[in-house]
């Protein structure tokens, strides 16, 4: 497999590169663009379905983000725990999550995960080392480290990794749980993704460095900064942070940088995004690229074999929206369940 | 059976199911190396070993953040806060994260969080706090208040072994005051259900924690006028047992609540309002609460005095209410 | 980064005359009088009510950087930084007025030992939720920024609530708008039982500052004129617009966390090691050596200091304590 070689190529567009040594066999490449394309679909699909009012609450989108999310939740293995944020879509799906449920719980309906009792991405589910995010942002960082920290004590060659927006880093909650992390050397994988803006802020508001990775030096723990937009370079950073924290390394911070197309959510026009910042970012779409890579390394054998790829996430995505929206709104007998245990 | 101290109680049941179930560990500030601020966990870093006694930075949003997710994938930890008036620090993490797990997507959350609770030790607005009113009313959680070293171990073990969210609130007053003998073997002290202190026919003193032992000294005080007295401990606030307080209310038809939070918004005021609900009917009296005034706990011995409920407040609510 | 002590390093670029070197040796001594006397005497004797946390071997570092104070500044200080008070023109009375619980001292009886202020003087009182101090701080330089004003907020905090998110909070909150703040943190090795290698895992505190974007620099705590240079530094640069600095001081904490711990987990030596490296000593003999002192004024400082300090503890011990009256009042504001 021709990975090194960057393609002479007569435009100027944002090219991909495999990173050396990549270990990926092409049912793997074509994994990668199949839940690539999944997130970007499915978002699409919600969207609509936000615009004809059945989606119930706010949306929010990862467009432009989606090889971020897929590269990095690729990395995992079996037994390892993985908590999405917001606009971590596509590791919910490379983790195994059936659409169905995630345009259940967008469009509030029992079939989604929680019931109908919490919105969006807010679900988990812990056989699958999945765990749900709360609206308090990087809560999950204190929260994994104790994950980590459960598989430490256990003697377990696993890692818990969890995303964090640029925004979220300068919570009390990171502070806290980065540190405590840290002087207990816990195998855990924090993405910063680092996708210029949180809400309006952009992220020179946010921190007072250009790169926020340099705050792993004053952790004491490793960081290193990716392209979050290279699917592959995603997923080798985060394999490459599992074998240092699987080794007793201690956590890791990646800065993933990216930049988030649409607004904070999908009442929020971004006008405050310079119209050049976003156009910038448009020429590095994640999907584009990566097809484009997949083209020119010939490792699809045609068109034909990307397309049929899209018309069987279309056709899923059909089926899995006429499902939900076919299936009923939570029962109010069910309010008063699983406040408590047994 | 052997003679033991409120604290030592605590130790106890931490110490046995630690012995007993490899889930249980504990984690705080001091707690391994100091054996505690307090001494609560003295000895039980030479015991378990530093995995399972830890000290952690001064990060209480991280000792429970920390705590949720051990519990998660099936560790039963103990998170210590140095005094319970840090619990503000790990606010967020409780309220909005071990509290709604279960409700939202199915996952329990089988923490305990504990810490000394209290004033009377001329500690201030920053070491003398009772919580209790910041997370009463917020579904998914458990708290509870031992009063009786008996309580304290078996309440502790109670915590440890419940499939929710705990928050034990120990009070720093008893700690060493109050000791008696305990069974050597297993016991457990269900959480929900309040315990009658002394039995009277009178007036009924609803309480919990260190008040428990004013309310008895005004019982005392009391029954030389002739007025028969019945204290309930609630032992657990949240879920109130409100098949006892209802019970006591209708055999005595006067009831005095009395809690060491302050007044407003205190745990009280929701037993007064089950009893004015359920039990009108049988009440002969106004229900009375006694409570600290709406001011943080104040620090020089004439205003914490002041502050706090007296035996003599009690006695005196108590005439007044037996007169009625 | 300057961690020599101050004999083997170069000149430093700030240093004080002779007057301001006796003025920082005297508050050095009365922090140190004062102190012993609460701790070692009023507290063992049952004249002090509650707990007692004291700045034991630390005293360079409030002294060599409140010195830097302008009136109109704003100081944050925590719980072992007893020089902050004094320096600001807080009398020796009022403070052991405050310890003793009494009316009279800054709290009116309301807290305890160190847990006092008054804006009068532009102390901020802190709170044991350490760190608070933190944003609180920020917010105070943000004001002085908008104003246009030529003031700086000085907070200070020990190792131990660099763990805390608040820390992190503030200061990040201060880096990004370049506020006028400057960030003391006394590393005295432990906090309560924890020694900094539970705390963190970095070496020094200062290493979190390229974080922040803010310069960090790691001092001998225990050198007034080490403490004095580093300080000046970090305020000019806040009073000049250019922002908050970490300046981390390395000392000891020569007793327990309060008075009723007696340290038994601090290993052995520790204690003999730094006690080589008194502040108060070593700031003496260099000045006896400079022959800006001499071994007689030394000892009449002393005899001035403990003097003060009776005076104090006989007039604070006289001060009613507060009326119950008073229990209820100024839960707000009440005009």
């Amino acid at each position: 497999m021709e990975s090194t070689v960057k393609p002479s190529t007569s435009d100027e567009r944002y090219t991909l590169t495999a990173p050396a040594d990549l270990e990926l066999d092409r049912t793997g490449y074509l994994e990668l663009y199949y839940f690539m394309a999944l997130n970007r679909r499915l978002e699409e699909r919600l969207s609509n379905l936000y615009r004809q009012n059945k989606v119930v609450g706010g949306l929010y989108s990862s467009l432009g983000q989606e090889g971020c999310s897929v590269g990095t939740a690729y990395a995992l293995e079996r037994g390892d725990f993985l908590a999405p944020m917001i606009r971590n879509l596509g590791s919910f799906l490379v983790r195994g999550v059936d659409p169905v449920h995630i345009i259940g719980q967008y469009c509030a309906r029992a079939i989604g995960p929680t019931g109908g009792k919490d919105l969006n991405v807010h679900f988990g589910w812990i056989d699958r080392g999945l765990v749900s995010p709360i609206s308090m942002l990087a809560s999950l960082v204190p929260v994994f480290a104790g994950i980590a920290l459960e598989m430490k004590m256990k003697g377990k060659k696993n890692v818990a990794l969890t995303y964090v927006g640029d925004g979220a880093t300068s919570t009390t909650d990171f502070h806290e749980g980065m540190n405590f992390a840290a002087v207990h050397k816990l195998p855990l994988i924090i993405i910063v993704e680092n996708n210029g803006y949180a809400y309006s802020t952009p992220t020179a508001m946010q921190f007072n460095v250009k790169d926020f990775v340099v705050r792993a030096q004053g952790y004491g723990c490793y960081g290193e900064i990716v392209d979050g937009n290279n699917v592959m370079a995603a997923l080798d950073v985060t394999r490459r942070a599992r074998e240092r924290c699987i080794n007793g390394g201690g956590p890791v911070i990646i800065e993933a940088k990216t930049f988030r197309r649409k607004g904070h959510a999908e009442h929020d026009d971004a006008g405050y995004v310079p119209a050049a910042l976003r156009a910038e970012w448009e020429a590095k779409d994640p999907l584009d690229a990566y097809r484009r890579f997949l083209d020119m390394h010939r490792i699809v054998e045609s068109a034909a074999e990307i397309e049929e790829i899209d018309a069987r996430i279309n056709q899923m995505l059909d089926a899995a929206v006429d499902e939900a929206l076919a299936s009923p709104f939570p029962d109010p007998s069910t309010l008063m369940e699983n406040v408590y245990g047994d | 059976m052997a003679v033991t101290t409120y604290i030592d109680a605590i130790k106890e049941a931490m110490w046995e199911e630690m012995e007993k179930d490899e889930r249980v560990f504990i984690l705080g500030e001091d707690v391994a190396a100091y054996g505690g601020a307090f001494k609560v966990t003295k000895g039980m870093l030479d015991k378990f070993g530093p995995m399972r006694v830890i000290d952690t930075p001064i990060s209480e949003s991280a000792i429970v953040g920390a705590a949720i997710g051990a519990a998660l994938v099936g560790m039963r930890p103990i998170a210590e806060m140095q005094f319970i008036d840090f619990i503000s620090c790990a606010f967020d993490q409780i309220v909005n994260f071990a509290a709604k797990c279960r409700y939202r997507w199915n996952a329990g959350v089988p923490i305990v969080v504990r810490g000394p609770c209290g004033g009377g030790v001329h500690g201030g607005p920053f070491h003398s706090q009772n919580p209790e009113a910041y997370f009463f009313n917020v579904p998914g959680l458990k708290i509870v208040c031992p009063s009786t070293a008996y309580d304290a171990k078996g309440l502790m073990k109670a915590a440890i072994r419940d499939p929710d969210p705990v928050l034990y609130f120990e009070h720093k007053y008893l700690y060493r005051r109050i000791k008696e003998d305990l069974p050597t073997e297993d016991f457990v002290v269900p959480i929900g259900k309040a315990a009658l202190r002394r039995e009277g026919s009178d007036l009924s003193i609803i309480t919990y924690g260190a008040m428990v032992y004013k309310a008895l000294e005004a019982a005392e005080e009391l029954a030389k006028d002739g007025v028969d007295v019945e204290v309930l401990d609630l032992r657990t606030i949240l879920p109130l047992d409100e098949e006892a307080i209802l019970a006591t209310a209708k055999k005595t038809s006067k009831v005095i609540v009395l809690h060491e939070a302050t007044m407003t918004g205190g745990p009280g005021g929701e037993v007064v309002a089950r009893i004015a609900q359920k039990a009108f009917e049988y009440l002969d009296g106004p229900i009375v609460r006694i409570a600290p005034p709406d001011t943080p706990v104040p620090y020089s011995p004439p205003l914490e005095e002041a502050f706090l409920p007296q035996t003599r407040d009690i006695v005196a609510a108590a005439r007044k209410l037996a007169a009625y | 980064m300057a961690t020599e002590p101050a004999m083997q390093r170069p000149r430093f670029t700030h240093v004080p005359g002779d007057k301001t070197k006796l003025d920082m040796l005297h508050y050095m001594k009365l922090v140190r009088e004062i102190e012993d006397r609460i701790e070692r005497k009023l507290y063992r004797q049952g004249r002090i009510v509650g707990g007692v946390y004291v700045g034991l071997g630390q005293e360079a570092i409030s002294v060599g950087t409140a010195v830097h104070m302008e009136k109109d500044d704003v100081v944050a200080p925590s719980h072992r930084d007893m020089g902050v008070f004094l320096m600001r023109g807080i009398t020796p009375r009022r403070i052991i007025a405050q310890y003793m619980g009494r009316r009279a001292g800054l709290t009116r009886g309301r807290d305890g030992n160190m847990h006092m202020g008054d804006m009068d003087y532009n102390v901020i009182a802190f709170v044991s939720h350490l760190g608070d101090n933190v944003p609180v701080a920020a917010g105070c330089a943000l004001v002085f920024k908008q104003k246009n004003q030529k003031r700086v907020a000085l907070c200070y905090n020990g190792e131990g609530a660099t763990s805390r998110g608040d820390w992190h909070e503030g200061i990040n909150f201060a880096s990004i708008h370049k506020l006028p703040v400057v960030y003391f943190v006394n590393n005295n090795a432990y906090a309560y039982s924890t020694p900094v290698s539970l705390q963190m895992a970095i070496e020094d505190v200062a290493m979190r500052a390229p974080g922040y974007g803010i310069p960090g620099e790691v001092v001998d705590g225990n050198d007034i004129l080490a403490v004095y240079d580093a300080a000046k530094r970090a305020v000019d640069r806040a009073r000049s617009g250019e922002g908050p600095s970490l300046v981390e001081f390395k000392t000891f904490r020569m007793t327990g966390h309060s008075a009723h711990d007696d340290a038994g987990y601090v290993p052995p030596g520790m204690f003999e090691e730094w006690k080589q490296k008194d502040p108060i000593p070593r700031f003496e003999r260099q000045l006896i050596e400079e022959g800006v002192l001499t071994g007689k004024r030394r000892d009449e400082m002393q005899t001035e200091c403990a003097k003060i300090v009776d005076d104090a503890v006989d007039w604070a011990e006289q001060q009613p304590y507060p009326a119950p009256e008073e229990l209820t009042r100024d839960v707000y504001y009440e005009g």
